[in-house]
């Protein structure tokens, strides 16, 4: 099939950037969108242009590494991830766009990929619990009902892709931010830290500057793990219960 | 050179706990004087890190991904072994000890394996600890499952995505451990180079991913984490990224590496489509708990996956079946992928391409009905229908083998240091446990035993006696290493020829497949040591990088690190030649018995095959460190 690909090219953070139109006359419905992304690059190099560069790792929708912003929608026309998109989702003779993960708080490093850094800083500030390695209870000691085990599964699920943020008119981070205070907010293990927790996960979120939530629902339509956004419900829950009853409150007398 | 493995003294079952006494412990407030340099971020990695800080030592880490959520520990399907016997079904630490030395086809030290099976234990309980959501029965207990023909239900999961959850509970183990100050975390940075002063492992070279920038660090004490070698073939089930640099230029600056021909290759992967495929996934092999794999018994060249149902019962070969009668399907995944090679190469495999067998559901189907299959598979064959475009409700699935795991992996000793003093390899990026082959639910448990629970141990006993002095990045030795990392970079962009860094590795790896993949013979593997050689010397000639050195260039990223899979590649042939015995998952085509099964030879070969580097275009030089089972009796596997 041929295909004609519209592709945002820049060459470092600081260059403007701009789209680039390619021709591709030999591509099949059996690849991958990212192994028709390689053929480009070798037919670039091949003529002394250099490669379009994207992230990519493990190419079996896990790792979260790739992206791609493509005709309008984060991962494509499928609720996956673009690695594991294939060319017979598109027309013969088609354009297709492809852009980078448009948010401010996910800075173009170079063409394709993105600094999704924020995400880390997100985790690193309350994304666990603290527990040191040793001296921890046999694993049989905490019972969880299947029902919440299942359901923190569901939210534990997040591949960290951000097209969530990238769906989003506001560039929010609401819907991965959930996902990890959901887990830890329903297991038991998460319940001591659980205010100061989302307290600060939330507090991480502001300062990197991603978007508020408008309840447009863009994310859990496009997560390529369908994540559901009762886990923004939920994180909104945790986060006025943990402000209005924090630990530090009450144990200032509640002043 | 004596190999010294370390293994105590004394009765297996109390090796560890007397050499965790015998241990030196380093004084609670004097580790935060050390620095231990940790590369790479899986299971081995983050788990180690995250441990180490909470020690208080003082940790750097480093990552090539964008961040250490993305190492490919990440994908592993299935689950993870632990002895906890919850199920009552006569499971112990012993047991698991024997079925994982015997899985490795007593290939492996017993030492070893007996840690890792007592410490399995603990591995559950922290992953819980850490909410690690594993999969419950409606009692709110965690739920087990048998796994890759394991005879005890011993085996932890989270749905198929084990890996991720374990990975993301480590991750934040270290996050929290960053929040802290105690792991500095370097993303998007690769190692290129380790640095010895006075004969210790005393830092790394690495270059900025962005920025190109080439940078040295400094620490007391430096731990590889970076995991296997299987994209030496081009084609296996590993992420793009993952690569043998750290591992492999660690070699070349004196750590020797173990067994390096030792493979797994999976039997149920989904086949190459064509010469654009970049990667190969893999599907659980639970699918061949009902699947029944067959061709048919004449060639049928083309043969589509919609068309089997023409072919009718008395024309096709279940041959797994016909074959081993009593294990069928079910058969080690050696077995069943040299079998699936064996009928293509006759002229019977199916599809395009012909390098592909059918696994076919119909009998199941009509025997349960839709919704049971449905229910047990529903997700894989959703993900078959997805990449394949066929729907293996309506027609067989088609599946091949594919490079899945590397049991080999630089030499440690039972510290899990490599013979580079302070330089330690954790996980798969070590030879360790596995053996010849490794169990299915095997690899995260090493990972996660060797982060979480052994360095921990044996790191303080090596730094006990080591000077709290930094040593500075400006000594000849970083100097001389970083100018080394920086010419071998610009060679690279400068030499502007004809073909691009994947037409090479392409070539390499058709070449490892072709001759050192699945079943082996001497004269193949002499022809592929030639055509490996050829590749590499047209390699330094003709390849073609764009852009520069100081720029985000990840043509250049895959150039280095195809060029060390090169040199990689010629020592796992040397060690397959060397290794005239079939074991494990190495099937020597000279040592099979009289029905063509693989012959192992305990006589000449119980041995660690460790090769020393000597200097570029000089042959490696062998070392054998001897196996000595002093508990469990070697027996030749049968599953006919």
């Amino acid at each position: 099939m041929k295909v004609t690909l519209k592709i945002w090219r820049q060459k470092n953070a600081s260059d403007k950037g701009g789209f680039k139109t390619y021709q591709l006359d030999h591509a099949s419905p059996d690849m991958s969108f990212l192994e028709m992304l390689d053929v480009l690059n070798t037919e670039l190099i091949k003529k002394g242009e250099e490669p379009v560069h994207f992230d990519h790792d493990c190419r079996e929708g896990i790792c979260g590494m790739c992206s791609l912003y493509i005709n309008g929608r984060p991962h494509g026309p499928l609720q996956t991830t673009t690695c594991q998109l294939h060319m017979r989702s598109f027309k013969d003779g088609e354009t297709i766009t492809i852009e980078p993960w448009r948010a401010k708080s996910f800075p173009v490093i170079k063409d394709l990929i993105v600094d999704r850094s924020a995400f880390d800083r997100i985790q690193q500030a309350g994304g666990y619990v603290s527990v040191n390695t040793g001296g921890v209870p046999d694993a049989n000691e905490i019972p969880i009902p299947k029902k919440i085990a299942d359901e923190a599964f569901d939210a534990a699920t997040c591949i960290g892709c951000g097209a969530c943020v990238a769906a989003c008119k506001n560039a929010s981070a609401m819907l991965f931010v959930s996902a990890k205070v959901s887990q830890f907010a329903l297991l038991p293990q998460g319940k001591p830290e659980r205010k100061e927790r989302v307290e600060k996960m939330v507090a991480q979120m502001d300062a990197e500057g991603f978007g508020s939530c408008t309840n447009t629902k863009a994310c859990e339509a496009e997560c390529p793990k369908g994540i559901s956004v009762t886990n923004i419900a939920r994180l909104n829950r945790e986060y006025y219960a943990a402000v209005a009853s924090s630990y530090e409150w009450q144990v200032g007398g509640g002043e | 050179m004596k190999l010294d493995s370390k293994i105590p003294e004394g009765p297996l079952a109390e090796k560890w706990t007397k050499h965790k006494f015998n241990l030196k412990l380093v004084n609670p407030a004097n580790k935060r004087k050390y620095d231990v340099i940790v590369v790479g971020t899986g299971l081995a990695g983050a788990s180690a890190a995250a441990s180490l800080a909470e020690l208080g030592y003082d940790v750097k880490a480093f990552c090539f991904q964008d961040s250490p959520r993305r190492a490919h520990s990440i994908a592993a399907q299935g689950g993870i072994n632990a002895a906890k016997n919850y199920q009552n079904d006569g499971d112990s630490v012993y047991r698991l000890f024997y079925d994982t030395i015997k899985g490795g086809d007593y290939r492996a030290r017993e030492g070893n394996v007996h840690r890792l099976a007592e410490v399995s234990v603990n591995i559950i309980d922290q992953c819980v600890a850490q909410g690690v959501p594993f999969a419950r029965e409606y009692g709110g207990l965690l739920a087990n499952r048998s796994f890759g023909g394991a005879q005890v239900s011993r085996t932890f999961y989270a749905r198929g995505q084990t890996g991720q959850q374990l990975l993301l509970g480590a991750y934040s183990a270290m996050n929290r451990q960053i929040a802290n100050g105690k792991v500095k975390m370097y993303n998007r940075t690769e190692m290129l180079d380790v640095v010895i002063v006075d004969g210790k492992a005393r830092g790394i070279i690495t270059r900025d991913l962005v920025t190109g920038k080439i940078e040295a660090h400094s620490g007391h004490a430096v731990l590889l984490c970076t995991g296997g070698y299987g994209n030496v073939f081009y084609l296996s089930t590993n992420a793009k990224g993952s690569n043998v640099t750290a591992a492999w230029r660690a070699h070349k600056k004196g750590a020797l590496f173990g067994n390096p021909c030792y493979t797994q290759i999976h039997p149920t992967c989904i086949p190459v489509s064509g010469d654009h495929q970049s990667k190969l996934t893999l599907m659980s092999e639970s699918l061949r708990n009902d699947g029944r794999v067959w061709v048919p018994k004449t060639a049928h060249p083309g043969l589509k996956a919609k068309d089997a149902a023409n072919i009718p019962e008395s024309e096709r070969d279940y041959f797994l079946e016909r074959r081993y009668p009593s294990f069928g399907n079910l058969v080690p995944r050696d077995v069943a992928s040299r079998n699936a090679k064996m009928v293509c190469d006759e002229g019977r495999g199916v599809g395009a391409t012909g390098l592909a067998v059918f696994l076919d559901f119909s009998d199941a189907i009509k025997r349960d009905g839709k919704k049971t299959i449905e229910a047990k598979y529903g997700n894989l064959f959703d993900m078959y229908q997805q990449i394949t475009g066929d729907n293996p409700y309506e027609a067989p699935m088609m599946i091949f083998p594919a490079v899945h795991y590397t049991m080999g992996g630089l030499w440690v000793d039972y510290n899990l240091m490599t013979t580079v003093p302070g330089l330690y390899a954790l996980g798969e990026a070590n030879f360790s446990d596995h053996g010849a082959n490794r169990l299915g639910a095997s690899a995260l448990m090493q990972g996660l035993a060797d982060g979480y629970f052994v360095i921990p141990y044996t790191i303080g006993d090596y730094l006990a006696g080591m000077p709290y002095e930094k040593v500075s990045t400006d000594k000849p030795e970083f100097k001389e290493a970083i100018e080394q990392a920086t010419n071998r970079l610009n060679t690279l962009v400068n030499i502007n020829g004809n073909k691009t860094v994947d037409e090479f590795h392409r070539e390499l790896g058709l070449a490892m497949w072709e001759y050192c993949g699945m079943s082996r013979n001497e004269a193949g593997l002499k022809t592929a040591k030639q055509k490996i050689q050829s590749i590499r010397e047209e390699f330094w000639k003709n390849v073609k990088i764009l852009g520069g050195a100081n720029e985000l260039n990840m043509e250049l990223e895959k150039a280095n690190r195809v060029a060390d899979f090169m040199e990689l590649g010629e020592l796992m042939v040397d060690d397959a030649l060397s290794r005239a015995e079939s074991c494990g998952g190495h099937f020597r085509e000279e040592s099979a018995t009289e029905d063509g099964e693989a012959k192992r030879n305990d006589e000449q070969f119980a041995y660690v095959s460790a090769w020393e580097y000597k200097g570029d275009n000089q042959p490696e030089v062998l070392h054998k460190e001897e196996l000595v089972f002093e508990n469990v009796k070697l027996t030749q596997r049968s599953y006919k």
